[in-house]
């Protein structure tokens, strides 16, 4: 027996589509019982066609009136009876609404596809149910995670991390709006339903043991939620001791992995000048890539640096300062180290081939220089070891390294377009999945990051942004874009956010789910419970299948 | 019989009250039994034909001398009250008559109104029945005959007849206010481009 549509309720119904296109999108009409004050941008909304149901998104809402004259001679409102008669006839509301999804029947399950047509005119428009969502989203499970709830509904919307983290994604906003409360959400999630393993580069230390939340307030971070299949690494020991944290190790960084390439994405923070840049990809070239940086703080600043210069053809003056600054900028950071003890990126690989989610706490170093050239450099490497694994692997799935996520923040200075193109970011941001490595990147200014990554971002998650160009660059590049501005613009400022892209079947606005709380941790476990039950169920299935 | 009457005058809304003397499509004018016993203005009659109920609303009323040539005259100077000048003046009931035109909105078939006009107007000497309260209530679950009232050609206005067909009919509906403002909103869309007509309207049904 055939599921059909059922009738909508007249509790639910809101209106009726009057005019639309495909490209600008539909209009409804409010029914007269529907007060425009209840409509909100950003609400999830069902148009039920003769043949087909089409999920939409409120992205507008205005005022309209049956005739010129009604306004200028406004009926008498005052009185209840006048104003319940006139509302819904001579004056009414007005819904734009982007139809996003399309929903048919076959063989009585719903099959969802982008939308290519409108609704006939007068479908009846109602608000989504907590079964709509479902169809589009899905429920809560191995895949799923349950990110927020939609405006105005109790029902879940999940994300499909696998998708997610099968390309690169974004969390956006303006400072203050809870993208560091997202970005922990979806990396317990992407833990949690094991979708990939992380690599976070954590500038505040909010993702490890504790972060902070509201005020002040400390919630978990994922270290306290999966015990061992966190691993915890620090620049900084000493932070880690003194917030009673400690770290599983601790990670320096020798001379030899500086290479010129880093030294030219700190040019902003260095405050170096073109020419000093361009000394030090010389140096690179004198000395070897990993040999420069040793042997140019070993260099004498008299005679010896002369000579260099004389040698290099370089103006003195330019190597002078550039020494200068190095050795005042760089090599004092105290993770620099002229020779490392220990190799911390095969350490840290070795946890992410294990499944081991790694969080890199910068304690105090949370300075942008140190940040990007440890982010640097420790993506570098480890993306080379990817390459080589995934070659290797030679397209047998069961060697392939496992999907990693890098988690970077500020990430407008790895990615602007003066740098994009050389550095490691850019390439993974660019080559997408095909190494198995994908990055979350989190960013208060999308505007500044390249067109050209930006448009690669799979899956964008955007806090309230209220600068033009910001909101601009979010929505760049996806169709229909333009009509979510509105929605953008008038999110909340405190846990709401917009899901767009690969990962969410269609745009949505969610509020995001509670963490903080007890019973938010003790879901958490229960969900990770019925994971690790289930896939010791698989296993063992698997195990009689052989 | 007298007392029969009586019953049925308390039953006026099912009396019979009078019989078509003109008849067509749209209107059909009736002689009242009574004198000055005229249905209300805007008040359900109907006439039946065998076949089919014809419903009307009584859109006027008129009392007049029975020969068109010859006007009453004025009788009561000396006379204490005006009942008076009835009862010194037997012959008064016969020279006099009360008529009432209703304009047709409808008809009954069966067991089921329509909102449209009927297949054939009512007979001369139909008899008129005021509509009783279930029956309007009935009639007047649709409010299509207000497209045919609003832009009718009566010799009286238009929007005052639709006003107090309303009233009447908002008496015989439970929920009498949900009945006034669905029956406003069609007014609403009639009246699009004439919102002052729709105000006026407005004004005289609001409960």
């Amino acid at each position: 027996m055939m599921r059909e549509w059922e009738d909508i309720p007249l509790a639910q119904r809101l209106g009726i589509i009057v005019a639309g296109s495909l490209t600008e999108g539909l209009e409804a009409r409010l029914d007269s019982s529907a007060s425009v004050e209840d409509m909100a941008v950003g609400r999830y909304v069902v148009v039920v066609g003769q043949k087909r149901k089409f999920f939409g998104m409120i992205t507008d809402v205005q005022l309209g009136a049956s005739s010129a004259q009604i306004t200028v001679a406004p009926p008498d409102v005052s009185d209840p009876f006048v104003a319940e008669v006139i509302a819904g006839t001579s004056t009414f509301g007005t819904l734009k609404i982007m139809p996003m999804l399309s929903v048919g029947l076959e063989d009585g399950l719903p099959s969802i596809q982008p939308v290519k047509t409108v609704p006939s005119h007068f479908s009846p428009v109602a608000e989504a149910t907590e079964e709509d969502v479902f169809d589009v989203f899905g429920r809560e499970d191995g895949m799923h995670f349950y990110i927020g709830k939609p405006l105005d509904m109790e029902t879940r919307v999940c994300l499909n991390l696998p998708r997610l983290v099968e390309r690169s994604s974004g969390v956006f906003g303006k400072s203050g709006t809870g993208k560091t409360f997202l970005t922990r959400l979806l990396l317990i999630g992407i833990a949690q339903k094991d979708a990939a393993v992380n690599l976070v580069f954590d500038m505040h230390n909010e993702y490890g043991h504790a972060g902070t939340w509201e005020g002040g307030k400390t919630v978990k971070g994922l270290k306290p939620l999966f015990q061992s299949r966190v691993a915890i690494f620090t620049l900084d020991p000493e932070s880690s001791r003194a917030r009673g944290a400690a770290a599983d190790a601790e990670v320096e960084i020798g001379y030899d992995q500086v290479e010129p390439q880093d030294v030219a994405m700190l040019q902003e923070a260095l405050d170096l000048s073109s020419p000093q840049v361009e000394t030090v990809y010389q140096l690179g070239r004198v000395f070897g890539d990993n040999r420069w940086l040793a042997e140019f703080v070993q260099i004498e600043p008299g005679v010896e640096m002369e000579d260099l210069a004389k040698r290099l053809g370089l103006n003195l003056g330019t190597l002078q300062v550039l020494r200068r600054k190095i050795e005042t900028r760089l090599v004092s950071l105290p993770f620099l180290k002229p020779e490392a003890v220990d190799n911390s990126v095969k350490r840290i690989l070795e946890c992410l081939d294990r499944g081991t989610h790694v969080v890199l706490e910068f304690g105090r170093q949370a300075r942008l220089d140190a940040y990007i050239l440890v982010a640097n450099i420790l993506t570098r490497r480890i993306h080379e070891r990817y390459v080589v694994r995934k070659e290797e692997a030679q397209g047998e799935k069961a060697r392939e390294p496992r999907p990693l996520v890098i988690t970077i923040e500020e990430a407008h200075k790895f990615l602007n377009p003066r740098v994009a193109d050389f550095t490691i970011f850019g390439t993974i941001a660019r080559e997408m999945r095909k190494y198995n490595v994908t990055l979350l990147i989190v960013d208060q200014r999308p505007s500044s990051i390249a067109d050209e990554i930006m448009s690669q971002i799979g899956t964008r998650i955007t806090c309230l942004l209220d600068d033009e160009k910001d909101i601009s660059a979010v929505l760049s590049g996806l169709p229909g874009a333009d009509k979510l501005r509105n929605v953008l613009a008038k999110l909340d400022s405190k846990q709401q956010a917009l899901i767009l892209g690969h990962a969410a079947p269609m745009p949505v606005v969610i509020r995001t789910r509670d963490y903080g709380t007890q019973e938010s941790y003790k879901e958490l476990l229960n969900a990770e419970g019925t994971r690790l039950r289930e896939k010791a169920i698989k296993d063992l299935e698997e195990l009689f299948e052989s | 019989m007298g007392q029969e009457m009586g019953q049925r005058m308390s039953l006026r809304t099912d009396l019979r009250i009078g019989e078509v003397i003109e008849a067509s499509t749209t209107t059909f004018v009736a002689q009242s039994y009574e004198l000055h016993q005229a249905p209300d203005f805007g008040s359900f009659v109907r006439v039946s034909d065998g076949a089919i109920d014809v419903v009307g609303i009584v859109c006027y009323a008129e009392t007049c001398g029975v020969d068109p040539g010859r006007r009453p005259i004025a009788r009561g100077k000396d006379e204490a009250d005006e009942e008076d000048i009835y009862r010194n003046n037997p012959e008064l009931p016969e020279l006099l008559r009360t008529e009432f035109t209703a304009v047709v909105v409808g008809f009954r078939e069966g067991s089921g109104f329509f909102q449209y006009l009927p297949p054939r107007p009512p007979r001369i000497h139909g008899f008129v029945f005021c509509c009783a309260a279930h029956e309007v209530m009935e009639f007047t679950r649709e409010l299509n005959f207000l497209h045919a009232l609003i832009d009718a050609n009566l010799r009286v206005s238009v929007d005052e007849l639709i006003a107090a067909a309303l009233r009447q009919a908002s008496a015989t509906h439970d929920l009498e206010r949900a009945f006034l403002v669905s029956a406003g909103k069609e007014l609403a869309t009639l009246l699009i481009n004439d919102v002052n007509r729709l105000n006026g309207i407005l004004r005289r049904i609001k409960p």
